[in-house]
């Protein structure tokens, strides 16, 4: 029988089989193995039922322990259950992973591979993780390819059902769960064939029953315990030969065939690789280049790591051999050596005596964090064994210049086969590029006889983001598991990459290069920057231009030129006919976007017929004519470290940093953000300063803080450029001074929130605000000139504003600026103004998600000084620990005051009475207190200098603790509500002094949207594809209900001045505080341009309302509850129907959208109701009640300094 | 027994009154109310094509923004087993509610493309309508485009779309042309089987505190009903269509007037809106009641009697009106708008 090959990744690939595996599915998002959750609840949605008939229940958990705690009681129960992680998601699980491996309970977990947090976080691909969780009794059998991922899948499930063991069955993250590649798909009986189905049934009977009960989960003490460890062996022993007879018979059932230990390479092999996971595909390809040159080598695929079976490996190891290299893709800093090396070792130290002849093993590292692993490695590798005295514990990949670990290898080495195509394309995140690319796999991979695989590597930025798409095509299977640097075709979709990135650099001799530019085929040479036109010239490039924006704007798509620059790869590349290209073009539109209606799809269809009219050949001249430099990545005025190594980084030559460049402890500069000008918007805001009445609004709500304003004595203007503009301030008593607001051009995203915010609308002509839209490239110099004049402004006196006041607290200089958020994003200005209110004695807890990466991404971080050196130092733990993270720091301060005010006491004759009453007394609850102590402790800090005592050295270490500290704990709601929710609870329960700020985009955003116990009913949402059944948790009334806490309900776009009201009683407030920010997110689905018009929306229909609950209050005889909000006064639909997270559902099925949004109002109802009720009643009687603060509309013309 | 049937372009229906195209007429329940009612056709809303398309648009947009831009998060929404795009609601909307009710169910449409107004009029047949209403809603903002050349495409659009369907066609027309009786004439040449009169339109209000463009629609007065009644007797007997009254339809006696003036139907929306669906038996008790006081037989019988070519001063319809009434009111300043209408 013909089998169909389909093109997937390697996550589909996994939740296809798990998912017709399983009846229980429990979830949890995590990079890179969320899409295997996301496609279970998508299946689960349309009712696709599993090999047995019956749909799986999947169920999404608070966190990744939860999913295991439900996967393990699901399996007690009988079920076959499985769940899907990574990285510190399992390490979660591990406590459950030795319950469920203890009791031999048969299960998979499918992990898609990734780095474990140590002094950094990372996203990508490694084994730390698995090796992490070897010692829980799972066996670990490993897939290193999109095809062997399906395939391990079922086996897995096979063998833990026959073995009783429990299986990890893992695969590397982003090589194999996100490559694209030809696979074929194992069909409901291969499954069945596959799977004993009285092993089935022996489960279900083990499951607890009280029809035929047994007690498991015992204790037992030490006189039994051991013995019943031991227990078990005989399942372990039997595991190997268990999975062993399973990959027979998948072998003659499918035709592909496995072992637990594949050897591949010379029969005769003098040096062997022994490895595991994905990068045994570029290993293979070049033990088959050197095997041709003669080389004896060879490569032994690890298929089943734990039970390791010594007899299967050594039998598989050719007899000859005489030296091993075993290749670790994780670091077990202080072990003798990684763990596949330490077994290996042990393998031959158990079989054979002393005296028989050893090969030489050696051990090293490779590929952490996704780190490229190419054949050019490889090769090193195995020519390292020639040694005569090879270097054990090495790495390859990188230079290690400092331990001197790594093998030096040749970077033009390369196995790529000729009949490959081979094709990059540069684009960015918003064009479509990497879409189109992976509908063109899809297409060419449909194609008999073809093979096809896509790559995709995208930047760590949310907003404008560089995407590069490696393909290849060919008549042979492709498992070339590394970056392509030799391409036959080069696309570089945005012209402006040109001058800041070396997109050439993987062009091979000859290749066709295309590119997006605004220019013709006759103009296009002399804009190239003079190494371009060098580099075409010397590798022989065959160059074509199109204009594709121009095609695109024809056609009507806007900014999307990824059909267009589609339809001209297949043109030109010569991949497929042209003809059938096109209908196959038109037929993959179809495919993708028929749903998204007729529309789309003609346009779509158009910018396919009119491509070709736009491409044009372009006749190369004999030589480079251009004097255009390509741009340093950052400015030579840029302090060395950011030049040297963030700037490489920024250019994408971050691979080529030696290990001394870095931080030997995670460690960062903050205040580097603006060294990095990404120059993304096309369009900036320009300030009409006649108009403008100096609200602050656009300052306000900035998410990049790339608007900004100040104050300051007219004289400074003496030294202005020319175009610098500047006002009479709207003060009173500052009349005789100028303001200014000034936009940063560079560093803009283009996302108009400043523009929709702002209130001034030109009496004459509506459409024109106080601050509007303009091209950006015209105004790039001569703003950026104005920018960097009124950077260098003094700020403000901070102590002669009103901080409660919206129009002061744009004069605050903020310490968050142009991060990497999405362009608009909700969550940045609310961390922005947190910095401008206490950004030079804040410490931030922040939680794993949104605001940790743009908060602390390399190569730059948004969070910057100010100009006395101060500024919010900032760290990330974990995910779930943040709100304990952020309770030690606050202890810490807490305890280096307590200890710096007994040394002062205890010293206090050496600096005088006056100083160190005024030191201890000091009332840090305002501005000028703060200012102050600081004048004290530098007083302190002065006297101190001359002392030397350890006393003294110990105070002066201390001193500047006696300046309060302002400790707070930021993160999303996935956190808040979801996996820290214990922790915040416990630590709010405490009392003690911390602030918590959290983000509630209602999703879990930076994984892509995932439903979170804050998403609102009605709501569609990842993991809750049907809409979200259920209510949002009440996270503030749960943190009142202690009556010690400060609470808050703020929504910027509702009410700014409450907002910043919030803010600072929270900060004030001698206890934990909690503040819940509404934070509009582009997992909503609408242009966030009106993302505060979405925010006011939502506090208009009563969904948010404004509330403040500050238990200081009661201590006045005051009501603590204040409602800030008035009574809805538009329905729920108006606000909720703007977005498509509810929209979508109301089309999709609208009668299941009807029943939630009639259920969802009556939330809102009862919402108010309760709300009312306290502000009413609760505590207090009624005549004490606060007043409400004004709304931002009634305030936006108030702003007196004090 | 008093005969209020009539007949709509070739349909024939148990009473004069039609619901008109609305949000009324987008659900079954509805549409069963107004059979239940008494109604004689059902008109459904238009079905937009530049609406379907800017949906279209809309939920790509919102589907495509932020996806395939970062590593963690290559789209942010589940992929739904549909979005309901195309007119496959609508069309779905018409097959039930032909097989739900007995009276007529007239399908509505408002296109911008010729290839659009023919694709789904053909659908709309398709689907099972009665009918198809034209609804030719369309505001002319180009300087350059002449009113002869609007007219034009009017009409070749109903005479494409004749060619296209079997069923018969009726044009929605506004009031705003310089020589209405001649686009009527225009229209009835290039195949109509019937001419609504007429269309009212979104008239977008101005919030002079936030200085923005507010849209609005308010319901419809009795009093527009006179401009209805005003075309309607001048072009009865002049044009073969049938012709229909919308707007301003609110009472049993609106209706009789409507057909005095020489429509086949009136239709009714606003009317509905405030009291009702069930407002339709009221209105239509109310008209049979007055017939049976003033011992008229059938519909028929009163269709056109009291249009212009019936009356005796049939210069009341023209510009001399116009001179009368103005000269009522300067000498009755101080009479009210009814008190007018009562002299006349």
């Amino acid at each position: 029988m013909k089998r169909s090959s389909v093109i997937v990744d390697g996550n589909e690939a996994v939740a296809d089989v798990a998912y017709r595996l399983n009846e229980v599915i429990a979830i949890y998002p995590i990079t890179p193995s969320s899409p295997m959750g996301e496609w279970s609840d998508q299946w689960q949605q349309e009712r696709r039922p599993n090999i047995w008939g019956a749909i799986p229940t999947v169920v999404e958990m608070q966190s990744e322990g939860g999913a295991a705690g439900a996967l393990h009681g699901a399996l007690q129960a009988g079920a076959l259950a499985t769940t899907f992680t990574a990285s510190q998601g399992l390490l979660l699980m591990i406590p459950n992973m030795y319950k469920i491996a203890g009791e031999l309970t048969p299960a998979v977990i499918h992990v898609a591979a990734r780095t474990v947090a140590a002094h950094a976080l990372s996203i990508f691909g490694d084994h730390s993780d698995v090796m992490a969780a070897r010692a829980t009794g799972f066996a670990l059998l490993c897939s290193s390819s999109v095809q062997e991922a399906s395939d391990f899948a079922l086996i897995a499930q096979a063998a833990a059902l026959e073995s009783r063991i429990p299986f990890l069955h893992f695969f590397d993250g982003f090589r194999t769960s996100h490559e694209l590649n030809q696979i074929t798909p194992l069909s409901d009986d291969d499954l069945r064939s596959l799977i004993d189905e009285t092993q089935v049934r022996k489960h279900r009977h083990r499951g607890l029953s009280p029809d035929h009960p047994v007690l498991r989960g015992t204790a037992q003490n030490p006189d039994v315990f051991f013995q019943a460890r031991e227990a078990s062996n005989p399942s372990y022993r039997a595991c190997p030969t268990v999975v062993h007879d399973i990959m027979n018979r998948f072998a003659d059932r499918l035709g592909r065939s496995y072992k637990l230990f594949d050897y591949v390479g010379a029969a005769d092999a003098d040096r062997i690789i022994v490895m595991m996971g994905s990068g045994v595909g570029a290993v293979e390809e070049t033990i088959e280049h050197l095997q041709r040159r003669g080389e004896k080598v060879g490569l032994l695929k690890v298929r089943l790591f734990l039970p390791f079976a010594v007899d299967a490996f050594l039998d598989a190891i050719p007899k000859n051999v005489s030296g091993i290299a075993v290749l670790d893709r994780t670091k077990e800093p202080g072990s003798i050596g990684e763990p596949l090396y330490l077994d290996v070792v042990a393998a031959f130290h158990e079989t054979r005596t002393m005296t028989e002849h050893w090969p030489r093993i050696i051990g090293g590292r490779y590929g952490l964090s996704s780190k490229e692993f190419t054949p050019a490695m490889a090769k090193s590798v195995l020519d390292e064994l020639k040694s005569p005295a090879p270097q054990n514990h090495f790495t390859v990949g990188i230079r290690d210049d400092v331990t001197h670990t790594s093998l030096v290898y040749d970077p033009e080495f390369s196995t790529e086969d000729p009949t490959t195509v081979r094709a990059v394309f540069y684009g960015l995140g918003s064009d479509g590029t990497v879409g189109a690319n992976k509908n063109s796999i899809k297409i060419i991979g449909k194609r008999a006889n073809t093979y096809a695989q896509g790559y995709f590597v995208y930047d760590s930025k949310k907003a404008g983001s560089i995407t590069v798409s490696h393909l290849r095509f060919g008549p042979r299977p492709i498992r070339s598991s590394y970056l392509i640097s030799k391409a036959s075709f080069v696309a570089c979709h945005q012209f402006q990459f040109l001058e800041r990135m070396d997109v050439l650099k993987a062009a091979d001799l000859g290749a066709t290069f295309l590119l997006n530019a605004p220019f013709s085929s006759a103009e296009v040479w002399n804009h190239l920057p003079k190494p371009v036109q060098e580099e075409i010239l010397r590798k022989k490039l065959d160059l074509y231009v199109i204009d594709a924006y121009k095609a695109a704007r024809e056609a009507g798509l806007g900014n999307r030129i990824n059909t267009i620059m589609q339809t001209c790869f297949f043109a030109i590349s010569g991949v497929l006919p042209r003809e059938e290209a096109i209908v196959a073009i038109k037929d993959a539109i179809r495919d993708t976007y028929g749903k998204r209606g007729e529309a789309v799809v003609a346009k779509n269809f158009a910018a396919v017929d009119q491509a070709l009219g736009h491409l044009q050949h372009v006749s190369v001249p004999e030589r480079a004519s251009s004097s255009l430099p390509i741009l340093p990545p950052v400015s030579h005025q840029a302090p060395e470290f950011v030049r040297n190594v963030l700037g490489a980084m920024i250019a994408g030559q971050g691979d080529s940093l030696p290990v001394s460049a870095m931080p030997i402890d995670g460690t960062f500069l903050t205040g580097t953000g603006k060294w990095e000008k990404r120059n993304i918007a096309q369009e900036i805001p320009v300030w009409d300063e006649d108009l403008c009445i100096q609200c602050g609004k656009c300052v306000m709500v900035c998410p990049h803080a790339v608007i900004r304003a100040k104050v300051y004595d007219s004289a400074r203007l003496a030294d202005a450029p020319s175009t610098f503009k500047s006002a009479k301030p709207r003060w009173r008593e500052l009349e005789s001074l100028r303001y200014t607001l000034q936009v940063s051009p560079e560093d803009c995203t283009g996302c108009q929130l400043c523009v929709e915010v702002c209130p001034v609308k030109s009496k004459s002509e509506a459409k024109h605000k106080a601050i509007n839209m303009t091209p950006q490239e015209p105004l790039r110099k001569p703003e950026s000139s104005n920018w960097d004049f009124f950077v260098a402004l003094p700020d403000f006196d901070r102590q002669r504003l009103a901080h409660t006041h919206v129009k002061d607290v744009q004069l605050l200089e903020p310490l968050f600026e142009f991060s990497g958020a999405c362009a608009g994003c909700g969550e940045t200005p609310y961390i922005k103004l947190l910095t401008q209110l206490f950004g030079d004695r804040l410490l931030i807890a922040n939680a794993t998600g949104c605001s940790s990466i743009y908060g602390g991404n390399l190569p730059t971080t948004p969070y910057t000084t100010n100009q006395q050196g101060r500024g919010p130092a900032w760290s990330n733990s974990l995910f779930e620990d943040n709100a304990e993270f952020g309770l030690g720091m606050r202890l810490a301060a807490d305890k280096q005051a307590e200890y710096a005010r007994i040394l002062l006491t205890r010293q206090a004759s050496l600096f005088g009475d006056a100083l160190v009453q005024a030191l201890l007394a000091a009332d840090q609850s305002s501005e000028a207190g703060i200012a102050a102590q600081r004048e004290r402790v530098g007083e302190l800090k002065q006297k101190l200098a001359s002392l030397d005592s350890p006393d003294a050295r110990d105070l002066l270490a201390l001193a500047e603790s006696l300046v309060r500290k302002s400790v707070w704990l930021v993160g999303g709601d996935g956190w808040a509500y979801d996996i820290g929710a214990g922790g915040l609870d416990h630590v709010l329960g405490t009392g003690t002094n911390v602030n918590v700020l959290v983000l509630d985009t209602e999703v879990y955003s930076n994984t892509g949207g995932q439903a979170s116990k804050a998403t609102p009913r009605a709501a569609v949402a990842k993991y809750a594809t049907g809409g979200k059944r259920t209510v949002k948790k009440d996270l503030a009334l749960e943190a009142i209900s202690y009556g010690s806490v400060y609470v808050a309900r703020v929504a910027m776009g509702g009410n700014d001045t409450q907002t910043v009201r919030a803010f600072i009683e929270a900060e004030a407030y001698d206890g934990p505080s909690l503040i819940i920010a509404y934070s509009h997110c582009i997992a909503h689905g609408y242009d966030m341009t009106f993302g505060m018009e979405q925010q006011k929306a939502a506090v208009l229909s009563g969904y948010w309302p404004l509330m403040r609950y500050d238990p200081a209050l009661r201590l006045q005889g005051k009501n603590p509850f204040q409602l800030d909000s008035r009574a809805p006064s538009i329905p729920f639909q108006k606000y909720a129907y703007q977005e498509a997270r509810y929209s979508t559902l109301a089309r999709s099925d609208p009668e299941v959208a009807r029943e939630l949004l009639a259920l969802a109002q009556g939330d809102i109802d009862r919402q108010w109701k309760v709300y009312s009720n306290h502000a009413e009643t609760t505590e207090t009687p009624s005549h004490a009640h606060p007043e409400p603060v004004a709304s931002a509309q009634e305030t936006s013309q108030e702003g007196e300094t004090k | 027994m008093t005969n209020i049937t009539t007949t709509y372009l070739g349909l024939p229906l148990r009473s004069p009154l039609v619901a008109s195209a609305s949000p009324l007429s987008d659900s079954i329940e509805n549409i069963r109310r107004f059979e239940d009612s008494g109604v004689g056709a059902v008109v459904l809303p238009s079905l937009f094509e530049e609406q379907l398309e800017l949906e279209s648009y809309a939920v790509h947009a919102d589907l495509s923004r932020g996806a395939e831009s970062t590593p963690e998060s290559l789209n942010y929404f589940p992929n739904l087993h549909n979005y309901n795009l195309g007119p496959d609601a609508y069309l779905e909307l018409i097959h039930k509610a032909k097989q739900s009710v007995s009276i007529p169910v007239i399908g509505s449409l408002n296109g911008v493309s010729v290839g659009g107004w023919t694709r789904y009029a053909k659908l709309i047949e398709q689907a099972g309508a009665a009918a198809l209403e034209l609804n030719i809603y369309d505001i002319v903002t180009d300087t350059h485009d002449k009113g002869s050349r609007v007219e034009e495409n009017y009409c070749e659009l109903v005479r494409h779309i004749k060619r296209s369907i079997g069923i018969p066609v009726a044009v929605k027309i506004s009031p705003f042309f310089t020589a209405m009786a001649n686009v009527a004439k225009q229209l009835d040449g290039a195949g109509a089987d019937g001419l609504v009169l007429f269309n009212r339109f979104y008239q977008p209000d101005i919030d002079i505190d936030a200085l923005e463009i507010v849209p609005s629609l308010t319901l419809s007065q009795s009093p527009e009903l006179r401009l209805r009644l005003h075309w309607v007797a001048i072009l009865y007997g002049n044009v073969a269509a049938n012709m229909a009254v919308t707007g301003g339809v609110h009472t049993g006696h609106d209706i009789l007037k409507a057909m005095m003036a020489g429509a086949h139907v009136a239709m009714m929306t606003s009317a509905f809106f405030q009291n009702g669906i069930r407002h339709a038996n009221v209105a239509l008790h109310e008209m049979t009641r007055w017939m049976e006081e003033h011992e008229y037989e059938s519909v028929g019988q009163m269709r056109g009697s009291m249009s212009r070519r019936s009356v005796p001063n049939p210069s009341a319809f023209d510009r001399a009106n116009y001179l009368r009434v103005l000269s009522s009111y300067t000498q009755s300043p101080w009479r009210s708008a009814s008190g007018i209408a009562k002299t006349e």
